[in-house]
């Protein structure tokens, strides 16, 4: 390790107003290593990154106390960023320290061209013109594995999916080779796959150029793979440094342990046929309890009748073009899906972006009309329902979804919104008989009675997901849909919502159809395992079937994508070719489907067709 | 492309026809010509009336005058004016420089104003620029356009004999009017520009174009300006639409020898043919903008592009 950091950050504050978002923080970075910070929400891990980019004074906020010094090289020469002029410090911006930001969706000007977006960082730090800055844009896009780099200049970021506009992002951020370069959650809005490539970019790259990384983040797995140091922040603070072996093998602070041990972690099932509750670590004050016993999760009953049957279900959309709008193209979205879920068991759809794994759910709830195929609950197809036995549906299976911000209105107490379905559809009579459901349902979710007056913005996210559930509960339901319930919770929230939905299944016998992009979490709690590629099955089976002895390829591609939260499995990884497929097609150009064939008992997976590469 | 201009064209007509039905039957309720015309002239018959409306064609249908003036659309002829026979494409022809140099100083004087002044209360939101930009906009706002241009008159010209009280002669004939106009639509645009301005600012592009070392004016001027562009080429085009209407108030007030007073005349003198002429060239204007606007759009967001 070099002896000089190329930035050190000594005693930082920032204010919002009086509001101390960051305090007295300190932690150094060095050449051709990588500090990351890791925190949950409102940790003021960002707008640490923000500071260090004198960014901040953008924001309202303000740096009160602390220095940041960057070293430009090994002898000497330090500037304290806090103490530089606007204008001094736009000279460094950009050109010495860089930054890339989380959504990749919105961090590229839409009314722009890629080239002139990073021929502009060029002409202005390195005295480029236009056309030798064209062509150091081209060796960029290269330098960050881009193919067809001359064509890319030329388009707008609409043109350009996720992964590729954050790899457009790397290319402007690198384009001055910068000392220091400052990521801010990366990869969080991409999925694992693409998170992946962009890891393996980031890393390369940053050995090829020896840069000084800040890496900014709430995923412990990324944080094993990519990490040389580690920073764990709380409400503001630094609450432990460490080497990352030594983070994640002898974690000293009680909160980093609870926040360990709350990280689900892939491959921590191997070889155990059923979802296990496991303990809750919790921290009350600065001491970390355990709560809860370790369980396996034997509720499935399989020999009655199913709650949900689909059958051969197809969902399309139509894409309309031009002013007289004709039909052009369609969204494949779900293609001939067949699957059964039975009472007290839970089945977990994966898939990325575009698998069609929502649709499904959508589509099962009636809150989309499918295309084709048959949907039968407790037996009898919903084509053959009358309006009345379809209303009953609406409360037997509820749904969850992934914006626990959204999906509560935020002009009714959460006791209104929790009321609604047991008075939509007549379940009790009285309001004393209802207020007491509803007292029940509060404190069946870890909520307490006393709260059902009290308005949405009120509580935090992880609440709100509480009240959320305890609606779905409201209505008696037998199948709940949780869309993506947990991806906008940190760790230690969901951990203690999987324990909390694992408990009211055990207790319930409910049935769940859980939607997910995160591997860990859907090995964690489910029974069985649908893999889904463009809205196709292509591996149905037991968990332990899918995660110990995946078939497809596709499947595995998924599995070894994901980060573990272990520095001693960091692996080097080959960079994972291709961008996510997209499931819009031609009118007429059906897409081939697929075969699912037995591959063991119960454990399905579907045959390459030739011609039909899932994998390139 | 050809598709596109097809329903355009369609929509022009259907427009025009519509519009123009309206005012012609309209305008046929509230009093007869040739009793305008025969005014003052001593005694009149019923026989010299009913000769009057039979040289003017008052005499057929509506339906049938309806038609006439559509044939004659066809073939760019408008007719003549009832007053004095003089060709109304004549009398358009003269009056729509006037009408247009007008609308188009008064906008281009608010769109240059308003926008430093809106991206100026954006970025210094809640603090002293930005509360005394609204306060003026808020006064601008409150000024009724015929209040405020009696005043200019009364002040500029009757007391300190600065400016030409009436009357298009000139580019100082121009300040007057199109600074009425203009203020009123200066204090709109101001907290339009803000407001859009506000929203673009909050954007993550915005912030990666600060880490890219770029100055506050390539920021502001380049990156967000375009951005905010699609709400305010809307906005300014709606609006030309509103600032020919209003127009006719600005015009009377300065005598200016435009289209609004050419319209105010033929209604008030039942001028059938010019009053048709007026509000069709009207009509196509307010097509011709939004065609223009939808253009604009393609030009300055490539997501609106197609093919």
């Amino acid at each position: 390790m070099t002896t000089t950091p190329a930035l050190s950050v000594r005693s930082l504050s920032v204010n919002f107003g009086s509001n101390r978002v960051v305090k007295n923080l300190s932690f150094e970075v060095y050449p051709g290593k990588t500090t990351a910070i890791v925190g949950e929400s409102g940790s003021g891990k960002s707008v640490t990154s923000l500071a260090i980019m004198r960014l901040v004074e953008y924001m309202n906020a303000e740096i009160t106390e602390g220095s940041i010094l960057f070293h430009r090289d090994a002898h000497g020469d330090v500037q304290d960023l806090t103490q530089l002029s606007d204008k001094a410090m736009r000279k460094i911006r950009g050109k010495d320290i860089a930054m890339i930001f989380q959504e990749p969706m919105t961090s590229l000007n839409p009314v722009y061209t890629i080239g002139d977006q990073i021929t502009e960082v060029l002409v202005l730090h390195e005295k480029h013109t236009q056309a030798s800055a064209r062509a150091e844009a081209v060796k960029l896009l290269k330098l960050v594995r881009l193919a067809d780099a001359e064509a890319l200049l030329k388009r707008y970021p609409h043109q350009l999916s996720g992964g590729m506009r954050q790899r457009v992002m790397i290319a402007m951020a690198l384009a001055c080779r910068p000392k220091v370069l400052v990521a801010d959650e990366p990869t969080t809005a991409l999925d694992v796959t693409i998170q992946a490539q962009i890891l393996t970019i980031m890393r390369d790259l940053q050995q090829e150029l020896g840069m000084a990384v800040i890496f900014i983040t709430h995923d412990m797995g990324v944080v094993a793979e990519m990490a040389d140091q580690v920073v764990v922040m709380r409400h503001g603070e630094k609450v432990e440094e460490a080497a990352v072996e030594e983070i994640f093998a002898r974690p000293q602070h009680p909160y980093t342990q609870a926040l360990l041990a709350a990280v689900p972690k892939l491959g921590s099932m191997q070889g155990e046929d059923l979802p296990r509750m496991e303990p809750l670590v919790e921290l009350k004050g600065d001491i970390t309890h355990t709560r809860g016993e370790s369980r396996r999760q034997d509720t499935a009953k399989l020999d009655v009748t199913p709650v949900v049957e689909v059958e051969n279900l197809v969902t399309r959309f139509d894409i309309r073009k031009g002013f007289f709008g004709g039909i052009s193209h369609r969204v494949h979205a779900v293609e001939n899906v067949s699957f059964t879920i039975f009472p007290g068991e839970t089945l977990a759809l994966v898939g990325e972006s575009g698998s069609g794994k929502s649709t499904i759910g959508r589509t099962i709830q009636q809150l989309q009309e499918s295309t084709s195929g048959t949907v039968r609950f407790g037996g009898k197809a919903v084509a053959d329902m009358s309006r009345a036995e379809k209303m009953r549906l609406r409360q037997e299976i509820q749904y969850i979804f992934q914006d626990p911000f959204a999906s509560l209105d935020p002009r009714k107490t959460v006791g209104f919104s929790i009321a609604e379905p047991i008075r939509t559809h007549g379940l009790l009579h009285g309001s004393k008989a209802i207020r007491q459901r509803i007292d029940q349902l509060l404190e069946r979710v870890g909520l307490s009675a006393d709260q059902a007056e009290r308005y949405p913005h009120e509580f935090s996210g992880g609440q709100r997901q509480r009240i959320c559930i305890a609606r779905a509960l409201a209505s008696k339901p037998k199948l709940i849909i949780a869309d993506e319930a947990l991806s906008a919770l940190d760790v230690s929230i969901q951990a203690q919502i999987i324990h909390l939905l694992m408990e009211l299944q055990q207790d319930e016998g409910l049935a769940y159809l859980f939607i997910s992009h995160d591997m860990a979490v859907v090995e964690k709690m489910s029974h069985r395992v649908a893999v889904l590629h463009l809205g196709q099955v292509v591996e149905l089976g037991s968990r332990r079937a899918v995660f110990d002895t995946p078939h497809h390829a596709y499947t595995r591609k998924l599995l070894s994508a994901v980060p573990v939260a272990d520095p001693s499995q960091r692996r080097e990884r080959v960079l994972l070719q291709g961008d996510i497929l997209s499931p819009i097609r031609k009118v007429g150009d059906e897409p081939e489907h697929l075969l699912l064939k037995q591959v063991a008992e119960g454990h399905f997976a579907a045959q390459e067709a030739s011609g039909h590469r899932l994998v390139s | 492309m050809a598709k596109f201009l097809l329903y355009r064209v369609l929509q022009a007509i259907f427009v025009v026809i519509a519009v123009t039905l309206i005012v012609s039957f309209a305008i046929r309720l509230t009093g007869d010509p040739a009793v305008m015309l025969a005014q003052g002239a001593g005694s009149i018959t019923e026989a010299d009336l009913n000769r009057i409306r039979e040289a003017l064609g008052l005499n057929q249908s509506f339906l049938a005058q309806y038609i006439g003036f559509l044939r004659g659309l066809v073939v760019g002829d408008f007719g003549r004016s009832f007053m004095g026979g003089t060709p109304v494409s004549d009398l358009i022809g003269r009056a729509l420089p006037a009408t247009l140099a007008l609308a188009f100083a008064s906008l281009f004087v608010s769109i240059v104003v308003s926008i430093p002044l809106g991206i100026k209360a954006a970025v210094s939101r809640g603090r002293w620029p930005d509360q005394m930009i609204r306060v003026f906009s808020l006064i601008g706002l409150s000024f009724p356009n015929f209040w405020l241009a009696i005043m200019l008159v009364l002040l500029l010209s009757i007391t300190f004999n600065l400016l030409p009280p009436s009357g298009m002669e000139g580019f100082s004939s121009f300040i007057m009017p199109a600074a009425t106009m203009g203020i009123i639509l200066t204090a709109t645009n101001v907290r339009l520009v803000r407001t859009t301005m506000l929203d673009t600012l909050r954007s993550q592009y915005i912030m990666v174009a600060r880490a890219k070392g770029l100055s506050n004016t390539v920021v502001l001027y380049k990156h967000a300006l375009r951005n905010c562009s699609i709400p305010l080429i809307t906005y300014f085009g709606l609006q030309f639409g509103g600032l020919l209407g209003g127009i006719v108030v600005v015009e009377r007030v300065f005598n200016w020898p435009g289209l609004g007073t050419l319209a105010f005349e033929a209604v008030s003198a039942r001028d059938y043919p010019v009053l048709q002429g007026v509000i069709t060239v009207l009509s196509l204007m307010i097509i011709s903008i939004n065609l223009l606007v939808d253009i604009a759009y393609g030009l300055v967001d490539p997501r609106v592009r197609k093919e």
